[in-house]
């Protein structure tokens, strides 16, 4: 409801145009400057092609300027967390791939890690250097896609899309020779990895890595210096360092905000520590600085992959006395994070010593970046809008769990 | 010409066309040019809508299928892809854009989620399958299918499109006078989805015990 009294707020000139239950309070945001005209209440979603899945914003214009702005998420909300509470700690593992549906293999990362904090596991080498490999090919195929489905947002439409979707399926041809299936992996267990990759699985990542430097080039040389993309993406929707700090902003968007803030450094879990990477850090927090970023964190990948390669020592990938089946940790409670490729992914477990987690609690790097979406997109135009919401980088999987 | 019997058999129609006669009826040629260009309405629900835009795209190309044309409105559409879960929340959107679609129409359930539910089928928020409320025509299983199972699906599709009759007792709904074409729009009620299911278009499944025949 916009509105009781008409008289008592500028909001009365509000034209309804969707069902009156959007819920704005009317004084959050003061009334746009000098505006004489109505101001136009539409609902963007949740079928709408450039809202990345099931997701609405309701937002208010004045003219082609966003007043204000209310996302509305619910829409594929899979009651994730409750059957994980119903479900064995092994049973979980499938469920987490269908969280970032993307990025399955670190989801699955993420959660052993949790588990293997609860349990007490340790990891074999050979195993952490394999997680590192997978991780970054996950990292490599979720920028290349993001960066495809912003230029879609952009307008142009289909060629940068079809490049990225070529490339992500190089990839997913590594992860189902692997694992056995393109998306949902399922791949990463407690203590270690399911399967060892074969010698000929490396050396199609190694061939891989080699012609993915290459690639980046010809894909930057279409995007990075085009014209309309920087006019387009320059200067819109800024993000102040200290507005990213404070609602807990994690991942590329932090980093493109100007802060260097990196749990690969931070937590240095896993073997990084031992790998030389540089974290990349954006000037201005706009949206062309968020691409920017991405493009180069793909760099880096591609030195991690070269180094973890190189390093993967011999030995077994999964340690044989962790219990898979039937895991009953000792009442106790863990949270277990990694640097997803969209930011902090983690799990937070209790556990009662029995055989399902007590409160299976997913912290979604992409719902926590979405809080400050109303911040970017004021002021600017609808269309600015879409893209700064294509640059946050969510998959309705993980905001709507 | 006597519609039980056709005029020429298939042999003498084929032997025709190799002498360069071509016969056709005009239900043939009229199903024949609408099952090469189905519109899919361009609307992804969840992982399985991923998957979707992997068959668009170079590598598996639905383009060759005459299904590359995505349509963001339904009113342009012919084929709704249910590609993914979908919950108590989205049921009336999802039902409300199979209305406003015009007929012909189809449906594809893509995946275990839009089938049944899928692994998210115990929980509180998810319908047991998108059949309850609009006509399925096609049912892909997976989780979420692969692209390859996505075109296999749509073949299948075309495949129902050109063995429809246009006249008589099989005719497609839209051709029916009697049949409503739309959908009853679930609510969410005090305590669950309602109406649990569109009468017209779902039962429960009946236990038939193999004593009592």
């Amino acid at each position: 409801m916009f509105d009781a009294n008409p008289a008592a707020s500028p909001s009365a000139r509000v034209r309804k145009v969707e069902p009156s239950s959007f819920g704005f309070q009317p004084s959050s945001v003061p009334p746009p400057a000098g505006g004489g005209g109505d101001l136009l209440e539409i609902s963007l979603g949740p079928h709408h092609p450039s809202t990345h899945g099931v997701f609405r914003m309701n937002v208010v214009l004045d003219g082609e300027t966003v007043v204000r702005l209310k996302p509305v998420f619910g829409y594929l909300h899979r009651n994730h967390e409750k059957l994980g509470e119903g479900t064995s700690y092994l049973g979980s593992m499938p469920y987490t791939d269908r969280l970032d549906y993307l990025n399955s293999m670190t989801n699955n990362w993420a959660y052993a890690i949790a588990v293997e904090k609860l349990a007490g596991l340790t990891v074999p080498e050979r195993a952490e250097y394999v997680r590192v490999i997978l991780a970054e090919l996950t990292r490599l195929l979720n920028h290349t896609c993001l960066a495809g489905f912003l230029m879609q947002d952009c307008g142009c439409s289909g060629t940068p899309l079809m490049y990225a979707f070529r490339e992500r399926e190089r990839i997913l041809d590594l992860f189902e020779s692997l694992s056995g299936s393109r998306m949902m992996c399922n791949y990463q267990r407690f203590g270690g990895c399911r399967v060892d990759p074969t010698p000929a699985w490396l050396a199609a990542v190694a061939q891989l890595v080699d012609r993915y430097g290459p690639f980046l080039d010809e894909f930057e040389e279409l995007l990075t210096g085009n014209e309309i993309i920087m006019a387009r993406t320059q200067g819109v929707g800024r993000l102040p360092a200290a507005l990213a700090v404070n609602a807990g902003v994690t991942g590329p968007m932090l980093r493109a905000s100007g802060v260097g803030h990196d749990l690969r450094k931070v937590d240095g879990y896993g073997v990084y520590p031992r790998l030389n990477f540089r974290v990349p850090v954006g000037d201005h927090g706009d949206v062309y600085d968020r691409y920017m970023v991405r493009v180069l964190e793909m760099r880096e990948s591609i030195s991690l992959l070269r180094q973890a390669l190189a390093a993967l020592p011999g030995g077994p990938v999964l340690d044989p006395k962790a219990k898979q089946r039937g895991l009953r940790p000792k009442a106790g409670e863990a949270y277990g994070r990694i640097e997803g490729p969209k930011g902090e992914i983690g799990f937070y477990l209790v556990s009662d010593g029995t055989a399902n987690p007590y409160r299976y609690r997913v912290r979604p790097p992409s719902f926590v970046n979405l809080t400050v979406l109303e911040d970017l997109c004021l002021g600017h135009t609808v269309a600015d809008a879409v893209i700064i919401l294509g640059s946050i980088d969510i998959v309705l999987g993980e905001v709507d769990r | 010409m006597n519609e039980t019997q056709p005029a020429l058999t298939s042999q003498e129609r084929d032997e025709l066309r190799r002498q360069g006669v071509l016969l056709t009826s005009l239900e043939e040629l009229y199903n024949w040019g609408r099952s090469h260009s189905v519109w899919p309405l361009n609307f992804g629900l969840a992982c399985c809508a991923i998957e979707m835009i992997a068959a668009s795209m170079a590598k598996f190309d639905i383009a060759r299928f005459g299904s590359e044309v995505f349509r963001p409105s339904p009113r342009q559409a012919d084929l709704l892809i249910v590609s993914g879960t979908v919950t108590k929340k989205m049921a009336p959107h999802v039902v409300r854009l199979w209305n406003q679609m015009p007929e012909p129409k189809y449906c594809i359930a893509m995946g275990a989620c839009a089938i049944s539910g899928g692994p998210f089928k115990q929980g509180y928020n998810v319908l047991k399958g998108i059949d309850r409320f609009i006509p399925v025509d096609i049912y892909i299983p997976g989780c979420p299918p692969r692209p390859e199972a996505l075109l296999h699906g749509l073949v299948q599709l075309q495949e129902k499109i050109r063995g429809q009759a246009l006249t008589g007792p099989e005719a497609p709904r839209h051709l029916r006078s009697d049949d409503a074409c739309d959908c009853p729009v679930p609510e969410l009620g005090a305590h669950d989805i309602e109406p649990s299911h569109a009468p017209g278009v779902w039962s429960s499944p009946s236990l038939v015990r193999p004593d009592k025949g």
